[in-house]
């Protein structure tokens, strides 16, 4: 099949507007006539749930926590970017889409971006007005900060909690929704089939997670919002339940995975303490406006560090080597992601990490709380402030700027990060990839859909810190409410699709057979010790950084993993019933799918580029080396049976608007 | 650390629940409560015993998913975090510790230390927005200022992450610091006002018909609250709620 993204042709700022207007309309009444099923309730679910139903359209909603508030949209910390530039810093549409690209490093679709970065400053407008209490100045306006690969302060926030607080709004929508009865929502349940009735999604099997029992439902179209598939490293910042089920059903029903090797490795997270550890727990990009990242410029002292007998406090400023600040002047500390992630295992490599694995460098907060506290000491006229005296009043401007991210890191490590540098370490935390989609964000399966992470369209292979909240509001509240019209208007007359049909009976069947294979297995080992070994697969050699050995190696490896899992694999109790381990071994056979993939796809694209960078294509300095000639490209995969013998369908990247250029941070 | 883990189990809503004593060996301080669960589980899946059934997702406080009655405290004995933040640092080698669901009328077990607190979400339904339709075609955000003291006061109220542990921990089971979280939070901007009548009685009679109590200002639900939740949030409902129930046209 060939890839059509379905570009409007024109001018590219022009292009969403006039598509907009040439969608064709369902009319009030019709939408009555037409269902729309909607899997995931994080900001692109709700808001698409919310938006569709306000529309007309007969909502049902998904999702695997008890509520719909609780998605994993609700941890996003640092903010959401918008094209406001109300801080009269020379931001615009224009300058937003081109930082994207840029940051993306050319991997992304023009048109989705720059109709991304049109639809950001209505996010504000419609989030301000459902009452998301956002940070504000003194003058009651709103206020902004910087975040990664950036000159300008275009990103909105609510402290540390900017995903919380949006999340809360979408939920609001849709709550307001369910109220009207517009929505049907179904919390605790979880999507195990897509069902393609002649060629197009029809509906899903999904499991009530509380009672086990699977249930049909039919409708007109199919929107997945499920997320991204971080976890497939076991080790992320993803919640616990955030799984690749849904995309990977829809997959392996042809639907192709777009990039899926594009992970984005954040820069700043807690570093991993032991060998029980579950998840691992972020600390935001903002923290990078105010803190100075640094290793020890000396081997003796970084191996003084590790073994406890030097404090970093102890080393002096000459002997401390900031060496994103040396490396990346006209960035410094806010390079982009990957960047900043490839730096720090870099000198961690070298034998200058921190903690007691060697793998953790400082993010050091001294210089900006006497920044601050000389600030506070002039504008409240302290005169002859004493150090301690700028230290104490620098320390409540960084509490009140990052107060629940310092108790959060101090609750997790037991150190006060008022006193000594915070440790951190890079760790898996979004991934760019995803199924592939047009410019009406449909996958290859007609009548399905996929928004936000879920879908691969807007950050080529590194995306920019703050937004993920804005594509997934973007593709929710303003986008795919409208796109699916075009896909939906043929379905008026369609009438309700029976759940009686053969298609619905072999899904249903192949889940339920898919469900008895674990629990009549009688293995001997639980589903987390799997997930687990994957998961160290995927990090070694699928992780920061990649080369074809390992790629070829992990590909056997899962493999061999997988094979193990299902003759082995042990699940205690019934499928009658609640059961999270059923629940959680369904969702690690996905992923081990996914990752023998993500091996594939990384082995074949031979160039670095943003978050996916190949040993062997490097610069002298250790920069990324990526091949415009060769690689500017969407990787689609379609699926035939063996996630390593996927085909490859590629969508050639045309950039029109952009010059293709060595991204420099320098 | 060794320990004695007294964990209540019980099979389904319908079915009669009891504490069942667990011996766990070899907890590291740095284990978070839930991971020291998760090490537990896979050692009962090792004995052919079924895991223990708890909520819980993000893992960094913030989804409200995960609950716990933990030696007697929700969220167990540190303030301001949820369990998953807790960590095994909090106890010592020998402890024996005591887990429970979060026990309320509103909340009925679902299994083990798992509850349904969907009664939330309808309390939410009952008013919890603002009714704006999501065009985007709004006016300008900046064309509605908000002074900073009210805005920051709106956030702090906003950051209830409905987890329940005010109701786990009051004595009359009573959701007020829940419900007036989300009603002060409009209650305190210029965007909510056209509703705050109605919004108002609205989520209060929600929250009696699914059987929560009154509250008698113990406040212990603001000790118990991981986000810090401030007990004047139940003050501005009780006066929003007089004002309207004497001007309300209904």
């Amino acid at each position: 099949m060939a890839l059509d993204s379905k570009i409007p042709a024109g001018v590219l700022a022009d292009k969403w507007t006039k598509h907009k207007g040439e969608i064709p309309l369902v009319s009030p009444a019709n939408k009555r006539l037409i269902d729309v099923i909607v899997v995931g309730t994080g900001l692109a679910g709700s808001s698409a749930a919310a938006s569709l139903a306000e529309m007309g359209y007969n909502v049902k909603a998904f999702c695997f926590q008890d509520s719909p508030r609780r998605a994993h949209s609700i941890a996003a910390q640092g903010g959401i970017n918008a094209a406001k530039n109300y801080q009269n810093d020379g931001d615009s549409v224009y300058r937003l889409f081109y930082d994207t690209i840029k940051g993306g490093d050319y991997r992304s679709r023009e048109a989705n971006v720059h109709r991304l970065a049109e639809v950001s400053r209505n996010i504000i407008d419609q989030c301000v007005a459902q009452g998301v209490p956002f940070a504000r100045d003194y003058g009651g306006l709103l206020d902004n900060r910087s975040f990664g690969g950036v000159q300008v302060s275009r990103t909105f926030y609510a402290k540390g909690q900017t995903g919380q607080q949006l999340l809360l709004g979408a939920y609001s929508a849709l709550n307001r929704q369910i109220a009207k009865g517009r929505v049907k929502m179904y919390a605790r349940h979880e999507m195990q089939e897509l069902v393609v009735v002649d060629g197009k999604a029809r509906g899903i099997i999904a499991k009530n997670l509380v009672t086990g029992e699977f249930e049909r439902h039919s409708a007109h179209a199919v929107l997945l919002c499920t997320g991204g598939y971080g976890n497939v490293f076991f080790l992320s910042t993803n919640a616990m339940g955030s799984n690749v089920t849904a995309a990977w059903k829809a997959h392996r029903k042809g639907a192709y995975m777009a990039n899926p090797c594009f992970t984005q490795i954040h820069p700043t997270c807690i570093p991993v303490s032991g060998e029980n550890q579950s998840k691992l727990t972020l600390m935001s990009e903002s923290l990078r406006n105010d803190g100075r990242i640094w290793v020890p410029a000396q081997k003796e002292d970084a191996e003084g560090i590790r073994s406890g007998t030097l404090h970093p406090n102890d080393i002096a400023e000459e002997h401390r080597d900031y060496y994103l600040e040396r490396r990346y002047p006209a960035f410094g500390n806010l390079v982009p992601r990957d960047v900043a992630s490839r730096a720090a295992k870099e000198r961690c490599d070298a034998g200058y990490g921190v903690n007691k694995t060697g793998e953790a460098v400082y993010l050091d907060f001294a210089a900006a709380i006497m920044r601050y506290g000389a600030e506070e000491a002039h504008v409240k006229g302290v005169k002859n402030a004493s150090d301690a005296d700028i230290k104490a009043l620098g320390e409540k401007v960084v509490e009140a700027k990052y107060g629940n991210l310092f108790q959060m890191y101090e609750k997790i490590t037991a150190s006060n990060p008022y006193k000594e540098p915070m440790m951190i370490y890079p760790a898996v935390h979004y991934t760019m990839g995803g199924l592939w989609v047009d410019y009406n964000l449909m996958t290859t399966i007609p009548g399905c859909f996929a928004l936000g992470e879920a879908n691969f369209s807007d950050h080529g292979a590194n995306r920019l810190g703050a937004s993920a909240l804005m594509q997934g509001l973007a593709d929710g509240y303003f986008v795919a409410p409208y796109t699916v019209g075009e896909f939906l208007s043929k379905d008026i007359r369609t009438g309700t699709i029976s759940t009686d049909s053969k298609e619905f009976e072999e899904a249903e069947k192949l889940v339920r057979e898919r469900t008895d294979k674990f629990i009549n297995n009688n293995g001997t080992k639980s589903v987390d010790y799997f997930h687990k070994r994957l998961g160290k697969i995927m990090w070694n050699e699928v992780g920061m950084a990649r080369n074809e050995k390992g790629l070829k190696q992990a590909i056997s490896d899962i493999k061999a993993l997988r094979e193990e899992f299902y003759a082995n694999v042990r699940v205690l109790g019934s499928a009658n019933g609640m059961n999270p381990e059923l629940d959680k071994a369904g969702r690690v056979a996905d992923l081990m799918e996914l990752g023998e993939l993500m091996a594939k796809d990384a082995l074949e694209r031979n160039e670095s580029c943003g978050g996916h960078f190949r040993e062997e294509y490097q610069s002298e300095e250790g920069e990324a080396l990526r091949d415009d000639e060769k690689f500017t490209f969407v990787s689609a995969w379609e699926f035939t049976g063996v996630p390593a013998e996927a085909n490859l369908h590629k969508e050639e990247l045309t950039f029109e608007n952009v010059e293709l250029k060595t991204r420099s941070y320098k | 650390m060794d320990l004695t883990l007294k964990i209540w189990r019980q099979e389904g809503p319908q079915t009669k629940g009891e504490m069942k004593s667990y011996p766990i060996a070899g907890v590291e301080e740095d284990m978070s409560f839930l991971e020291m669960l998760d090490y537990l589980n896979e050692q009962l899946i090792d004995q052919g015993i079924e895991p223990v059934v708890f909520d819980h997702d993000c893992r960094e406080g913030i989804c409200g998913m995960c609950s716990l009655f933990i030696n007697g405290e929700a969220h167990g004995p540190s303030r301001k975090i949820t369990t998953c933040q807790l960590h095994m640092r909090e106890f010592k080698d020998g402890d024996t510790i005591y887990i429970e669901p979060f026990r309320a009328k509103a909340f009925p077990i679902v299994k083990d230390l798992m509850v349904d607190r969907s009664a939330f979400d309808r309390i939410q339904r009952a008013g919890g927005f603002i009714s704006v339709n999501t065009s985007g075609n709004t006016i300008d955000a900046n064309a509605i200022p908000v002074p900073k003291e009210d805005a920051d006061k709106a956030f702090d109220a906003a950051t209830c992450i409905g987890c329940g542990a005010c109701v786990a921990t009051c004595k009359n089971s009573s959701a007020m610091l829940f419900a007036s979280a989300k009603i002060s939070q409009f209650s305190l901007l210029p965007q909510g006002q056209p509703e705050a009548k109605e919004r108002v009685l609205n989520m209060v009679n929600q929250m009696d018909l699914e059987g929560f109590g009154n509250c008698t200002n113990t406040g212990a639900c603001e000790v118990e609250c991981p986000k810090g939740i401030s007990l004047e949030n139940i003050a501005r409902m009780n006066r929003d709620y007089l004002l309207a129930s004497l001007s309300s046209n209904k």
